[in-house]
C-alpha cells in the first residue's frame, strides 16, 4: 500500500534543508537596515533607512553598477546569437563532430572558473590586448552561451519540423519562415535563456577578476569589500539590492517556461 | 528585378542544401568558442611545460616537465590533498542534506508545493555567489547570529569545546575549516539537489509499491530500491559539487584558515609570485582530477541523469 502522505521525519528534513537554503539570504535583508556600522553585531541595535540614502549618493557604486549592466547586456546579446545558432544546428541534424560541439559549449562552465579566467588572462597577455570592457565581455559571453543554448535546444526539439515544411510549401522563403514561424515558436525560450544569461553575467566574479584589470564591476566591488571591509552598511545595502535584481530575471524565466517539459534554470 | 530575386534565390539554395545551412549556423559559435576559449586554454596549458629560471625569475621557453615535478613537493602536494579532502567532504555533506529535499520534492510535493520547492531551490541557486558568501561572513562572525544563538541557549561552552578540537576548530568559526566547509556546502547544495530530484522523479511509483507488496519495510525499500536508482543522480550532482570546490579560490580566502587550496595557489602563483608556469601546472590538476572523476561517473551512468 502506498500512502500519499510523507513521513514526518522526511517532512522535517526537507523543511530544514529549505530553511538552510533561505535563512542566510533573508539575514541580508535585516542587516541592510541595521544602525551598527563597525561590526556584524546581532541582533541589530536599531533599525534605520539612513544607509539607503548614503548608498544612493555613492558614485563608485553607481559606476560599478553601470559597468555590470553594460557588460551583462553585451554578453547576453552575443550569447543569444551564438547560442541560438548552435542550438539550431545541433537540434535539427546529425553530423560529424556533433558531440564535440555540445561538449565545447558546456566546457566553459564545466571546468572551474579560475581555469577559464587564467587562460583568458594569459591569452590577452600573449597578444598584448589591454584590459577593457571588451575583455570582460569576451569572457562573460563565452560562458553565457551554454545557458541560451540549453534553453533553445530544448525548445527546438519540441518544435515540429512539419511546421517549417508547411510554411515553405505555402510559398514562404527561408527568411520569412524564420521570422514568422520559427522565431515566434522559440521566442519565450530565448527570452528565458537571455534572462538567465544576464543574471549569470551580472553576478560573475571569478572569471572577471582575471579579465577586468583595474575596472570594477559590482561583484568585484563587493569582493573588495569582503576582503577588506571599509563601509559595511553600504555593502549590506548593495548586497540586498543585488539579491533583488537577480531574483527578477529568475522569476521571469520561470514564468516564461512554466508548463513546458524543461523549465529554465536547470542549465546553470 | 535581380534585387528582389537574390534573397529568394539564397533562400532556395539554403533549403536545397541543408549542409550549407548547417555550416553557416555552426561557423560563428564554433569560431568564437574555438578561438576565444580553446585558444586561451591551450595557451595556458602550453605554459605549464615551460619553467621559471630560479636566478632571474624569468620564464624559460624550453619544453620541460620540471614544473610538473614541483607539484610533488611536500608543500604543493599538501595543497592538492587538502583541496581534494575538502571537495570530498563537501560532496558527501551535500548528498546527505540534498536527498530528503529532493525526495520530498519529487514524490510528495504536488501543485502549489511543487512550484514552491522548485523556486525554493532555484532562487538560492541563482542568487549572487558573493552575497551568499557575505551572508555567511555575517553569520559566522564572532559577534554574529550563530554565536548569539549559542549564548542565548546557554550552549556557548559547546561551541567553545568544538572550536578547541584540532583540524576542524580554530579561533572562531569564520577562521576554521568548519566555516569553509559550511560555506562550500551552502553555496553548492542546489547543484546537488537538482540532479538527485531529476533521477528520483524517474522512478516509477509502482516499483516502490511492488517492493512494499513483496514484504520490504520502508527502510529496506529505501536501501534496495530507491537509493540504487537515485545513485546516477547523486553522482551527477557530485560532479558539480566536486568540480566547483576544486577550483574555488574566493570562499577559502574569505572564510577559513590561512592554509591554501588549489584555487588560491593558482591565483597567487600567477599574480603576486609571477610564476605562470607553476600556476598553469596547478590549473591542470583539477582538470586531470575531473577527467578521472568523469570517466568513473560515465560508467555509473551519471550522464543520463544530467
Amino acid at each position: 500500500m502506498r500512502s500519499d502522505r510523507a513521513p514526518l521525519g522526511l517532512k522535517i528534513a526537507a523543511g530544514a534543508g529549505l530553511a538552510f537554503l533561505h535563512l542566510p539570504i533573508l539575514l541580508i535583508f535585516v542587516y541592510a537596515f541595521t544602525t551598527e556600522d563597525t561590526s556584524y553585531q546581532w541582533p541589530p541595535p536599531g533599525l534605520t533607512l539612513e544607509w539607503f540614502a548614503v548608498t544612493w549618493n555613492r558614485p563608485d557604486v553607481w559606476e560599478a553598477l553601470g559597468l555590470s549592466l553594460k557588460v551583462a547586456c553585451f554578453s547576453t546579446a552575443i550569447a543569444l546569437v551564438l547560442g541560438t545558432l548552435c542550438a539550431a544546428a545541433v537540434a535539427r541534424s546529425r553530423f560529424f563532430g556533433r558531440e564535440a560541439i555540445s561538449l565545447l559549449v558546456i566546457l566553459p562552465i564545466a571546468l572551474p572558473g579560475i581555469i577559464t579566467g587564467i587562460s583568458l588572462r594569459s591569452a590577452f597577455h600573449l597578444m598584448d590586448i589591454p584590459f577593457s570592457t571588451l575583455t570582460i565581455v569576451l569572457g562573460h559571453a563565452t560562458f553565457c552561451i551554454v545557458v541560451v543554448y540549453n534553453n533553445a535546444v530544448a525548445r527546438f526539439r519540441r518544435t515540429s519540423a512539419s511546421l517549417i515544411e508547411a510554411s515553405m510549401d505555402l510559398g514562404a522563403t527561408s527568411f520569412q519562415t524564420f521570422r514568422l514561424v520559427i522565431l515566434p515558436n522559440i521566442a519565450t525560450a530565448l527570452l528565458a535563456g537571455g534572462m538567465l544569461a544576464f543574471a549569470l553575467s551580472f553576478d560573475e566574479v571569478i572569471v572577471t577578476t582575471f579579465t577586468a584589470g583595474r575596472q570594477q564591476t559590482l561583484p568585484i566591488w563587493m569582493l573588495e569589500e569582503l576582503v577588506r571591509p571599509r563601509q559595511r552598511p553600504v555593502t549590506n545595502v548593495v548586497a540586498m539590492v543585488v539579491v533583488l535584481v537577480t531574483f527578477l530575471p529568475i522569476l521571469g524565466a520561470y514564468y516564461l517556461t512554466r508548463g513546458t517539459e524543461t523549465v529554465a534554470g536547470h542549465g546553470k | 528585378m535581380s534585387d528582389a530575386a537574390s534573397p529568394s534565390r539564397l533562400s532556395d539554395t539554403l533549403w536545397r542544401r541543408p549542409r550549407l545551412l548547417l555550416l553557416l549556423l555552426l561557423i560563428p559559435p564554433a569560431l568564437w568558442l574555438g578561438i576565444v576559449y580553446l585558444g586561451a586554454l591551450f595557451a595556458l596549458l602550453a605554459q605549464s611545460f615551460f619553467s621559471i629560471d630560479d636566478f632571474t625569475g624569468l620564464i624559460r621557453y624550453e619544453w620541460t616537465l620540471r614544473t610538473y615535478g614541483e607539484l610533488f613537493r611536500a608543500a604543493n602536494l599538501d595543497i592538492i590533498l587538502r583541496t581534494v579532502a575538502m571537495a570530498t567532504a563537501v560532496t558527501i555533506g551535500a548528498a546527505i542534506i540534498a536527498f530528503p529535499i529532493a525526495y520530498f520534492a519529487a514524490r510528495y510535493a504536488r501543485g502549489k508545493w511543487k512550484a514552491v520547492f522548485y523556486l525554493g531551490i532555484m532562487l538560492p541557486l541563482w542568487s549572487s555567489y558573493l552575497v551568499k558568501v557575505y551572508a555567511w561572513k555575517l553569520i559566522l562572525a564572532r559577534e554574529g547570529i550563530l554565536n548569539w544563538l549559542f549564548e542565548t541557549l546557554h550552549l556557548g561552552w559547546l561551541l567553545n569545546a568544538y572550536l578547541s578540537l584540532p583540524v576542524v576548530g580554530g579561533n572562531s568559526l569564520s577562521v576554521s575549516w568548519t566555516g569553509t566547509f559550511l560555506v562550500f556546502l551552502y553555496v553548492w547544495l542546489p547543484y546537488m539537489i537538482l540532479p538527485v530530484q531529476a533521477s528520483l522523479e524517474r522512478i516509477p511509483p509502482s516499483l516502490i509499491e511492488a517492493s512494499g507488496d513483496l514484504g520490504a519495510d520502508p527502510r529496506a525499500t529505501l536501501r534496495n530500491v530507491i537509493l540504487p536508482l537515485a545513485l546516477p543522480g547523486i553522482v551527477a550532482g557530485s560532479i558539480f559539487t566536486f568540480s566547483l570546490t576544486l577550483g574555488d579560490y574566493i570562499i577559502p580566502q574569505i572564510i577559513g584558515t590561512s592554509a591554501r587550496m588549489i584555487g588560491q595557489a593558482v591565483y597567487q602563483f600567477q599574480g603576486t609570485a609571477g610564476n605562470i608556469p607553476l600556476a598553469a601546472a596547478f590549473a591542470v590538476v583539477p582538470i586531470v582530477i575531473m577527467g578521472i572523476y568523469l570517466t568513473i561517473a560515465r560508467r555509473a551512468g551519471a550522464f543520463d541523469a544530467l
